[in-house]
């Protein structure tokens, strides 16, 4: 018997489409998934310190962070701290972004590629530079922020910004807020100029201008792009270890005030000095950031870009 | 009326003048405070950090220890070539992926995207033991192919989660039309497709320039040989907790900052018409 | 050479060795975290080695400080580590040498140079394998600027009363800074401040001892006294000193600026280089006059073999040349203040150097406290919580009180010997 002539209809096989995907996939697959799935599986391991012995734990090690208090302390505190960081970022890194791209796209002035090269450029440092910079413009040995604060006569604001407790999450949060403003800038200032002149043209023939058509139309009509920076914030937030690492050192002071979820891990993978590393515990934590991150791109997604995209052009 | 209009334009304008140069400065500032202090003595660079090098303060000390020690016109070429060619794999992967998440109707498509897209949540670094054995098992240690690879794994999950959204824009009547006049897949996408999303690829290229430029890990880890350093690497000995050697310090940093904010001027026009011609939405 | 000879031990590894040194030319690294130390290693240490053994060739590689033991820990992993690697003391290096990321040198003809307190950091518990050539050890104590006390006439201080006196009259003065120390690296406040002057509160070995065994509690008065004292430093530290990073506090007591310096002798290098003033160094101040003097003479640094390495045949050349009287004599002169561990008689030209070591003869010796066993696994890390305990009694966010019992419930969820 032959076979049904329906199979005849069906589609040869596509093979452009494994052409297309296979290169992005097996690098990716190769060089990132793989030795992150090694490593996290290590979560479910313990290594006996002096015989070396692996052992399957199971869950011990998430026990451990949940319930030992020695673990889930500073693994509270560290998301607490991230959250903040998180927070200011949201409340200072995005509204200045928006605001810097509305006076870009806003007036025809001189001078326009200038202000937008410059406000960009930090974003283009590594984070030694700018920890270094930062340290030092800070340090009460150099006295450049306390001369500054002086000139303006407010000598008397100047404290040890990352020396004290209650500001030196903050103060991290706005260098950071500084490093990387250029990003919600840029993409802002895309997304404003590329509102087709018919809308705009709509809203000043109903006599909707200025400030009220910023709020009312262009606003409103850039908020996908608003969503896709927040979230790219979150995740660069919640991966972020560099900056404090540079300016504050391991062990995230003082009295581990600035300890974000990387430092905790990178502390934990690694060691420090003669602490020795745990990647057991390490990559505890890392499958917990992973999650994290996950819910909370999750959430975005099905929560917030959902209701956004109604509005899109 | 006409000239009140005129007038209160003015004056906004001016405003935004000030806000924009208040902020050019809070940018530029830092920056310029390193590069004017690697020009002086150590004591000139404490006892008046914000002034200029005069004739009396004026030391070239850094620049010349930072030379002897290191070889920066090496170590700038091997981060240009790396940052180069992992650009190019990276766009040129991600564009054929996203190309194929977005335009074909596949079994698992859907789940295949978020696949992809995991990489964004999770630090390649911690994957950095794995990552090492591999380069050892393949011999590319210490070979700019080691970076090159990493760099590009680390750029595709963002690139096709980018290039895929505006891929989903591109005209379906074009693509049906090349169709027609019997183009085949591939050149639907090389000479079609790929044409018209290039302001995308500009701004993708930029965000992942960035990190790959100032990387100092995997550097570090898979290519920290002479011959292979990148300038973050060259320019990170200077920087350790115990030297307080200010001038070099100084120095090193002027010399990784200048051929960055150089080749960001050379490309931000293209950078900028790229996001102009399509946001990212 | 030497180890040729022994033939009791490993014989035909050894024989492998004699032979393969000499048969071929090799490329040897030396992974540290002293990069500061380049400079001296490329110019005037590695050339000695290289002028007597042309078959070798050696490269001192080393990784910032704070990314040492990630490099370092990540490159062993991944079999590319260099052949020589830069130990640190006692757990740090035992874990090492567990994970088989050390090689066992026991039998090497160089170690034979060594005491067996100077071999003690870098040895199993029970004496049993040796891992690493020890190389040098550091002291605590205090430099100040000689002309500063001269112009405000000043003695060095003996006791603590004279101490603070000293202090506060620099303070009182206010031409200079008394004292300069920042915490926002805080290591600084623990080595240079809680192990600087701790030793002779807790009275140096013995307390030690009795901690490792469980009969003293971080908490007892002898540990507390210490912080108690480190929490009257504030008042003497620069403005802001919070947040002064280590490079400062070395900047600011080497433009002049600062009278006192808690110091290791590590420092004697750069200071000598930096300082255009008379340096000086005391001890760290007696309890109480007449108290019996111990100072933290710390084991600190040694040089040990990756057992994968490709050429441990050159790196053990190299590593046996360690324990020679040239290494010690060169490796000693160029950094003053690292003072050799070996046993050759040592002459050495800095006289801040000579200053420091001369005290081992009034005083008795010990090592940091938290350094061995204490730091052994376990969360927390006993050696961690000092850093931040330590910086922290400076800063007054913690009471000397505070401090002390947060170490001790650290050490004790994880010790069995200090939880009965």
């Amino acid at each position: 018997m032959m076979p049904e002539t329906s199979n005849v209809r069906k589609r040869p096989f596509r093979w452009h489409i494994l052409v297309f995907l296979g290169p992005a996939a097996f690098v990716y697959t190769v060089i990132m998934i793989l030795p992150l799935a090694e490593t996290l599986r290590l979560s479910f391991f313990q290594v006996d310190s002096v015989t070396r012995v692996v052992t399957f734990v199971g869950l011990e090690n998430y026990n451990q962070l949940f319930f030992n208090v020695y673990w889930v302390g500073p693994f509270t505190k560290a998301l607490w701290n991230n959250f903040l960081f998180f927070v200011i970022h949201m409340l200072v890194q995005n509204p200045i972004g928006v605001l810097i791209a509305a006076l870009l796209s806003m007036f025809h002035l001189p001078g326009k590629k200038l202000y937008r090269t410059a406000i960009f450029m930090p974003t283009l440092l590594s984070f030694v530079i700018v920890g270094f910079v930062w340290k030092l413009m800070l340090s009460p040995l150099w006295g450049v922020s306390k001369g500054m604060l002086s000139s303006v006569g407010l000598g008397s604001w100047f404290m040890p910004f990352l020396g004290r407790e209650e500001s030196a999450l903050i103060t991290l949060a706005l260098i950071s807020v500084w490093q990387f403003v250029g990003i919600p800038m840029m993409l802002i200032y895309a997304a404003l100029l590329s509102i087709p002149e018919e809308v705009i043209e709509a809203a000043e023939c109903d006599g909707v201008t200025g400030l009220a058509q910023f709020f009312k139309i262009k606003l409103i009509l850039i908020l996908p792009t608003i969503g896709i920076i927040s979230i790219l914030t979150f995740v660069g937030n919640f991966n972020a270890f560099d900056l404090v690492y540079t300016t504050q050192g391991p062990l995230a002071g003082p009295n581990f005030s600035t300890d974000l979820l990387g430092t905790l891990l990178y502390r934990t993978f690694y060691g420090q000095q003669t602490q020795p590393g745990d990647p057991n515990m390490g990559a505890t934590i890392a499958t917990m950031m992973f999650f994290i991150i996950l819910v909370g791109v999750a959430i975005y997604l099905f929560f917030i870009q959902r209701r956004l995209t109604r509005y899109e052009m | 009326m006409a000239v009140s209009r005129a007038r209160r334009n003015r004056v906004a304008e001016l405003g935004a003048h000030v806000i924009l140069l208040t902020f050019t400065v809070i940018a530029l500032f830092p920056v310029i405070l390193i590069v004017i202090n690697s020009f002086k003595s150590k004591r000139a660079i404490f006892r008046d950090p914000v002034a200029l090098p005069n004739a009396e303060t004026f030391d070239l000390v850094g620049y010349t220890t930072v030379f002897t020690q290191g070889n920066f016109p090496l170590y700038f070429w091997n981060s240009l070539s790396v940052t180069v060619a992992s650009l190019f794999f990276v766009l040129l992967f991600g564009a054929m992926a996203a190309f194929a998440l977005s335009e074909y109707k596949f079994p698992f498509n859907r789940l295949t995207g978020l696949y992809l897209a995991l990489g964004i949540m999770i630090p390649i670094r911690l994957g950095t033991i794995g990552i090492l054995k591999l380069m050892v098992a393949t011999g590319l240690v210490n070979t700019p192919w080691a970076l090159i690879l990493v760099y590009t794994a680390q750029g595709l999950p963002l690139s096709i989660f980018i290039l895929s959204e505006f891929m989903a824009v591109v005209s379906k009547d074009l693509k049906a039309a090349g169709r027609i006049d019997g183009l085949s897949e591939y050149a639907i996408f090389f000479q079609l497709v790929l044409p018209l999303v290039r302001p995308a690829l500009a701004t993708v290229g930029v965000f992942t320039m960035i990190p790959i430029w100032n990387d100092l890990w995997f550097p570090l880890i898979l290519a920290p040989s002479e011959a292979t350093k990148t300038l973050t690497l060259g320019a990170q000995v200077f920087v350790g907790q115990f030297t307080n050697n200010w001038n070099a310090i100084l120095a090193a940093m002027t010399l990784a900052i200048i051929p960055v904010i150089f080749l960001y001027v050379l490309f931000s026009r293209q950078l900028i018409r790229g996001l102009t011609a399509g946001a990212v939405k | 050479m030497k180890y040729a000879l022994m033939g009791g031990l490993a014989t035909s590894l050894m024989l492998g060795t004699a032979v393969g040194a000499f048969a071929q030319s090799a490329e040897i690294t030396i992974e540290s975290w002293r990069n500061d130390d380049l400079t001296i290693w490329q110019d005037t240490i590695l050339p000695a080695f290289m002028a007597a053994n042309p078959d070798i060739k050696v490269t001192f590689a080393p990784t910032a400080p704070t990314q040492y033991n990630a490099a370092l820990n990540a490159k062993l992993e991944g079999g590319t580590a260099g052949d020589l690697i830069t130990c640190r003391p006692f757990d740090a290096s035992l874990d090492l040498y567990n994970k088989g990321q050390l090689a066992d040198l026991t039998g090497l003809a160089a170690l034979d140079n060594f005491s067996d307190v100077a071999k003690s950091a870098w040895s199993t518990d029970d004496g049993s394998a040796t891992f690493c050539v020890p190389m040098a050890a550091v002291i605590h104590g205090f430099i100040y600027n000689k002309d500063a006390f001269a112009e405000l006439g000043l003695q060095e201080p003996e006791t603590q009363d004279e101490f603070m006196a000293v202090l506060e009259a620099i303070k009182q003065d206010g031409t200079y800074i008394p004292m300069a120390m920042g915490t926002l690296d805080q290591w600084e406040s623990q080595a240079m401040g809680y192990q600087n002057i701790g030793p002779m509160y807790w009275g140096g070995e013995k307390g030690r001892q009795a901690i490792i065994d469980g009969t003293a509690k971080l908490t007892d008065p002898e540990w507390v006294k210490p912080f108690e004292i480190m929490a009257q430093w504030g008042q003497y530290l620069g403005d802001g000193f919070e947040a002064q990073a280590y490079p400062d506090s070395q900047t600011l007591f080497t433009l002049g600026r600062a009278a006192i310096y808690p110091a290791g002798s590590w420092e004697i290098t750069g200071f000598n280089n930096d300082a255009d003033f008379e340096l000086g160094a005391f001890r760290p101040p007696l309890p109480n006059a007449g108290d019996a003097c111990i100072i933290n003479d710390h084991t600190d640094i040694a040089m040990g073999l990756n057992p994968d390495s490709p050429n441990a045949d050159a790196a053990k050349v190299f590593l046996d040349w360690m324990g020679t009287e040239e290494f010690a004599q060169l490796y000693s002169n160029a950094l003053p203040g690292f003072f050799s561990l070996s046993n050759n008689a040592i002459t050495l030209d800095d006289p801040l150097a000579n200053e420091f070591i001369s005290w081992r003869a009034d005083c008795q010796s010990t090592i940091r406290s938290a350094a061995q066993i204490l730091t052994r696994g376990g969360t927390p890390n006993l050696w961690s919580a000092m850093w931040t305990a330590s910086a922290n009694v400076i800063n007054g966010i913690q009471t000397p009180q505070e401090a002390a019992a947060g170490l001790q419930a650290g050490l004790e969820s994880w010790y069995a010997p200090q939880q009965n």
